[in-house]
């Protein structure tokens, strides 16, 4: 199993194969067309991502001290992100999580990139895993 | 004269620019429109020249300050057709002259009367009259839109009645584009003796307007949107609606006499603008003002048509795009949707490849209730937009689309 260090470095990579931000986008856009769905009922207002112009929907569950997230949004850019964030945190153990360096965001420039309404919803997320992750650590 | 966009366009050097290695196509024009040199020009020069503050000093520099701000109202009153350069007062914005005349009527609307708003307003012409109706006790009614984004006036007697205190209603929708049949909504409140007031935010940059034909007791319009710097409103209202209501800030400028127990009010338009004004906001709408005449506003509007209908027609060919708005009166706002695709997706990936559209539901949320949509995406236009900026748009949506389906 991958650490999320590891993880992360993969993704950095792979954006690295794109010169053109339209590619760029186009594989966040392919990562979010390939995460499942959630069923309707779990799209639940309690679950929204605060601050994100569209909706996020965000599930962080723990099973065997590990984090499981699931995720859904209603636009599929947004979509593409949070399976990016997935990819990195998800089935990784509760406290890595918690103390993890985000550094993935930066790196594919994908933060300087975003305009900052767009990047707030961003931080909001990483910022709901995180929060989950250091309770369930605790 | 021909119509010389090209002309036009080197008179906008904001507009030469790349945006993501892609040249700028702005098409946001309903938010806030571009700033010509003439009128960054006047601002810079009455920063390097003539900056002082207004009707205060008996010095040269603010008796130049006052001098220009004074023609400028003058130059308004000329271009709506008031009688008077009293009547026309210079608040910061549409939402600020909408506020000032739902607060100004606190006092003369009670529990069983009404005020009429439509279906399609800008939230700034919701949220102020709901709060008059929360204070007073009065009903909020709308007149209700169909399917096209056309006003439905027909049933306008049982909403209109001799209970309506005012009605209040935008020229020109700036989701839909529906330009909207002010003379017969003006016709039947006027025949129950209930106030009118008019939102020009869309039609100030596209439609010539003349209050007293019109007979419309209040009249706003939004510099920013008229080629003209941000942070200033024009509120044009009929001398005697403007004395009869009170104004809702008090200090420096809109007073005639202050003892420490009370003061007296200033005569208009002062006794609406308290505090120093935006000095520099009104000689810049000054000069937006006489660009926006030497073009034409009718010249302009025949353009910003013709590149509507084109636009319209190449986007059809799109599959699953559709219009929001089809009215059969329309200016200047392509809103739309492409089915299965949210309208935030589709903006980025246009701001990807140079184009600045507007997405969500601009500040009409009731709008988008009806026609049960999350957002659009807008494009509006201006007069210096070109067929080749629509060419460019209607490529980077195609390559949108194909990537997000
Ligand atoms: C129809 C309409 N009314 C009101 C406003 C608000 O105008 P302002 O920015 O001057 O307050 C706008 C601007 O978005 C508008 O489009």
């Amino acid at each position: 199993m991958a650490t999320i260090q590891e993880k992360q470095q993969a993704l950095i990579q792979e954006f690295e194969l794109f010169d053109e931000w339209m590619d760029k986008y186009n594989y966040i856009i392919e990562m979010g067309k390939s995460l499942p769905t959630l069923p309707e009922d779990k799209k639940n207002d309690d679950l929204l991502v605060p601050g994100c112009q569209s909706k996020v929907w965000l599930h962080v569950e723990k099973r065997d001290n590990k984090i499981v997230l699931s995720a859904d949004a209603d636009a599929i850019i947004a979509k593409g992100i949070v399976a990016m964030l997935i990819e990195v945190f998800s089935d990784q153990p509760a406290k890595e999580v918690a103390g993890a360096q985000m550094k993935f965001i930066e790196d594919i420039g994908l933060k300087d990139h975003l305009s900052p309404t767009r990047a707030n919803g961003l931080i909001s997320m990483v910022k709901q895993i995180k929060y989950y992750a250091l309770a369930f650590s605790a | 004269m021909a119509y010389n966009v090209h002309d036009i366009r080197k008179q906008f050097p904001i507009l030469n620019q790349e945006v993501h290695g892609q040249p700028l196509v702005y098409l946001d024009n309903a938010a806030t429109a571009q700033k010509p040199l003439a009128v960054i020009n006047a601002i810079s020069d009455y920063y390097l020249k003539y900056n002082a503050n207004v009707h205060r000093g008996v010095h040269t520099l603010s008796q130049r300050a006052t001098d220009a701000m004074e023609s400028v109202r003058e130059e308004v009153r000329v271009h709506i057709n008031a009688t008077e350069a009293a009547e026309i007062i210079f608040t910061r914005g549409i939402t600020d002259s909408i506020n000032t005349i739902a607060y100004g009527m606190s006092n003369r609307i009670h529990q069983g009367q009404n005020v009429v708003i439509t279906a399609m307003e800008h939230h700034s012409n919701i949220v102020p009259w709901q709060m008059l109706c929360e204070r007073t006790g009065a009903e909020l009614r709308h007149i209700p839109m169909d399917e096209h984004g056309e006003l439905v006036i027909n049933g306008l007697e049982d909403i209109v009645d001799h209970n309506t205190a005012i009605v209040a209603f935008n020229h020109i929708s700036n989701t839909l584009g529906t330009i909207n049949p002010v003379e017969e909504i003006l016709s039947r409140s006027r025949e129950v003796g209930a106030w009118t007031l008019v939102d020009g935010a869309q039609s100030g940059p596209h439609a010539q307007v003349d209050v007293q034909s019109w007979d419309v007791d209040f009249f706003t319009l939004s510099s920013h949107k008229m080629y003209g710097p941000t942070g200033l409103g024009i509120l044009y209202g009929k001398r005697e609606r403007l004395e009869a209501i009170s104004p809702y800030q008090g200090g420096g400028e809109m007073i005639a006499t202050v003892t420490l127990e009370k003061s007296t009010y200033a005569g208009l338009p002062h006794k609406f603008e308290a505090g120093t004004p935006h000095v520099e906001g009104i000689i810049g709408f000054g000069a937006a003002l006489k660009f926006l005449n030497e073009i034409g506003i009718e010249s302009i509007s025949a353009h910003e048509q013709n590149l509507l209908e084109y636009a319209t027609e190449k986007c059809s060919k799109i599959e699953g795009f559709r219009v929001i708005g089809n009215a059969k009166n329309k200016a200047s706002v392509l809103s739309f949707v492409v089915d299965g695709i949210h309208s935030y997706d589709l903006g980025v990936l246009l701001d990807q490849q140079g184009i600045a559209v507007r997405t969500g539901q601009h500040c009409t949320q009731p709008i988008m209730d009806a026609f049960c949509i999350q957002g659009t995406v807008r494009a509006s236009f201006a007069m210096y937009n070109t067929f080749d900026e629509i060419d460019s748009f209607m490529s980077a949506l195609s390559r949108a689309v194909t990537m997000l389906r």
